[in-house]
């Protein structure tokens, strides 16, 4: 019903009538209602007094509003701490992640040489592989190094590029005209050159992508923090408010500050880079 | 036709590529080894690792939470993908795909979920399913619906779950689509029309078709996804009540490092690779039957 009105919507008015127009209307702001629901009763309870969390029936508004749970909850965690932590460790492994990616990229795109399609078919069916599989090993791996609860533990095992990363970029190549490569070559420039000068250049919108998918994994990475690091002070964000279990049982004023904190980085990188996200997120997304 | 390689040009290759290689082997193809010898020991960190043979293997057939876990994982798959997969994010990418006003306020809220760490979104549900103070069974009651127990009741936790976990990634799925629909040229639409094709004739015959492959995408990528549930429920139920949200991954996660039993999570990480690289496989072949990728 609503998928047949709405399509003849989009695509020049075949129906205008307003009754449809309404119908749409009634889907979207129910749906933003249950999407943000949950944002706003972070909030919410957030600002609350601890005698009013309680309270029945809910206040739907903090009255009066208090910030005292904001003072506590960065009195039990330090997410100042927790955000360094997860700002160091995004940009290592973007920087890293995007060297790596660019140059295994090109070599693929452009490079002729032998097992070229074997070594990329093999790389990139790794994709498949569930994180759980590699995370055993990995662990007793940075175990063995002594990098428990280390930066390193972070960092190093995702700095060296990614299959999807390196197949992102290399469908990129393929569409830079070989001409431009041909025309440096002639010009003297060596590999390096090619890809620092013209490549990467040229590959802004497909770099930032990238970058933009980088930084939403590292920020959302769980599993692996989870697993290498132990300390409160070694957390990073995606895992700093799980050292709330135990330490402010059902003290939900403080909890729902805790998660304000740890979203304000993110709606604010959102906000300020939205075009980008969508963007990376539909060239990443459809590859 | 035996192709000739430039000896520079192939030097070159393999120093550009060593970086990602670097990486390929020793955090993806030797893990994935390890990981399958392994699977063959016992081994609880602390003392030298055994060689028992398939015994793991042996086990995982009969041990009961295995197969609990393995039932849940599959209704997740079987809830989470249609509906939080394609059937949501579609419906919500054709409607804020009209040329109405406001849709960018609505994009922005859709999306909202997706950059939420699970953390805070797993503490906010939480709360919000409170069964005497969440707001949740406030506005039921409001509506005159019953309260429900949502995370302490056996029957509906898994769903409770399913509900967060589609809250948290239909929005995503929905930018793909949204991608894909504006892809889908206009005079398709102008051509159907002058036909005299009506909207639902439209949406079955062109809309539809040209989706198929992002349709398929997302859903190869939320099986695979959906086979690995974990911080969600790592987050609100570590498996229960009782062990009624014991997801497959959970069951693994807890084997290695609750339990210590590395040799037994393994076994078992490597029987869920095994699977989603058959399930995966078998779509892709459904999909080259159905599918004509040709625009």
């Amino acid at each position: 019903m609503n998928i047949n009105q709405s399509i003849s919507a989009s695509h020049k008015k075949i129906y205008t009538g307003n009754w449809f127009n309404a119908l749409s209307y009634l889907i979207l702001f129910i749906g933003a209602f249950l999407v943000a629901l949950p944002f706003f009763w972070m909030l919410s309870t957030s600002l609350k007094e601890p005698a009013n969390i309680f309270a029945f029936p809910p206040q739907w508004f903090p009255a009066p509003i208090t910030f005292g749970n904001y003072y506590e909850a960065i009195t039990v965690l330090p997410f100042a701490r927790f955000l360094l932590n997860t700002i160091l460790v995004a940009i290592f492994i973007m920087i890293g992640q995007i060297l790596s990616c660019t140059l295994g990229a090109f070599a693929f795109a452009r490079l002729k040489f032998p097992g070229s399609d074997l070594i990329f078919s093999m790389y990139l069916s790794t994709l498949m592989v569930p994180e759980i599989v590699r995370i055993i090993p990995n662990f007793i791996l940075i175990k063995s190094f002594n990098w428990i609860d280390t930066y390193k533990a972070l960092i190093v095992p995702n700095l060296f590029g990614t299959a999807f990363g390196t197949f992102l970029l290399r469908q990129f190549f393929f569409t830079i005209p070989e001409e431009l490569i041909e025309a440096a070559k002639l010009d003297g420039y060596c590999v390096l050159r090619i890809i620092f000068k013209i490549i990467m250049p040229l590959s802004k919108p497909a770099l930032t992508s990238l970058g933009i998918y980088v930084l939403v994994q590292v920020w959302n990475d769980f599993m692996w923090p989870l697993t290498v690091i132990n300390s409160t002070e070694m957390k990073t964000l995606a895992i700093g408010l799980t050292s709330f279990q135990g330490l402010v049982v059902n003290n939900w004023g403080v909890i729902m500050a805790g998660a304000v904190y740890t979203m304000v980085p993110m709606v604010l990188v959102f906000l300020f880079a939205q075009k980008y996200f969508i963007e990376g997120m539909t060239m990443t997304g459809l590859k | 036709m035996k192709v000739q390689y430039n000896k520079h040009e192939t030097l070159s290759a393999y120093l550009l590529l060593s970086p990602v290689m670097v990486g390929f082997l020793v955090f993806g193809l030797l893990p994935i080894i390890a990981s399958l010898l392994l699977s063959f020991t016992k081994w609880d960190l602390f003392s030298a690792p055994q060689w028992i043979g398939i015994t793991n293997f042996v086990e995982i057939f009969r041990d009961k939470l295995v197969w609990l876990s393995l039932w849940n994982t599959i209704f997740f798959v079987l809830l989470n993908v249609p509906l939080g997969g394609v059937i949501i994010p579609l419906t919500l990418a054709i409607l804020v795909n009209q040329k109405i006003k406001g849709v960018n306020f609505f994009r922005t809220i859709y999306f909202l979920p997706a950059i939420t760490l699970s953390v805070s979104a797993g503490f906010v549900w939480s709360w919000m399913y409170n069964p005497e103070f969440g707001i949740i069974n406030y506005i039921f009651s409001l509506l005159h619906l019953p309260a429900q127990r949502w995370l302490l009741s056996p029957k509906i936790a898994l769903i409770s779950l399913i509900i967060v976990n589609i809250w948290k990634w239909a929005g995503y799925n929905m930018i793909i689509f949204l991608a894909a629909l504006k892809g889908i040229p206009n005079n398709y639409y102008e051509a159907a029309r002058i036909d005299g094709a009506n909207s639902w004739q439209i949406f079955k015959k062109i809309t539809l078709p040209m989706l198929l492959p992002t349709i398929f995408f997302v859903v190869v990528i939320s099986v695979i996804g959906s086979f690995q549930f974990f911080d969600l429920v790592y987050i609100m139920t570590q498996g229960g009540p009782g062990d009624a949200t014991m997801v497959y991954n959970l069951y693994i996660y807890q084997n290695a490092f609750k339990f210590s039993r590395m040799g037994y999570a393994a076994a078992l990480a490597w029987v869920l690779f095994v699977l989603i690289f058959f399930i995966t496989l078998t779509q892709m072949k459904l999909s080259k039957e159905r599918i004509s990728y040709e625009y």
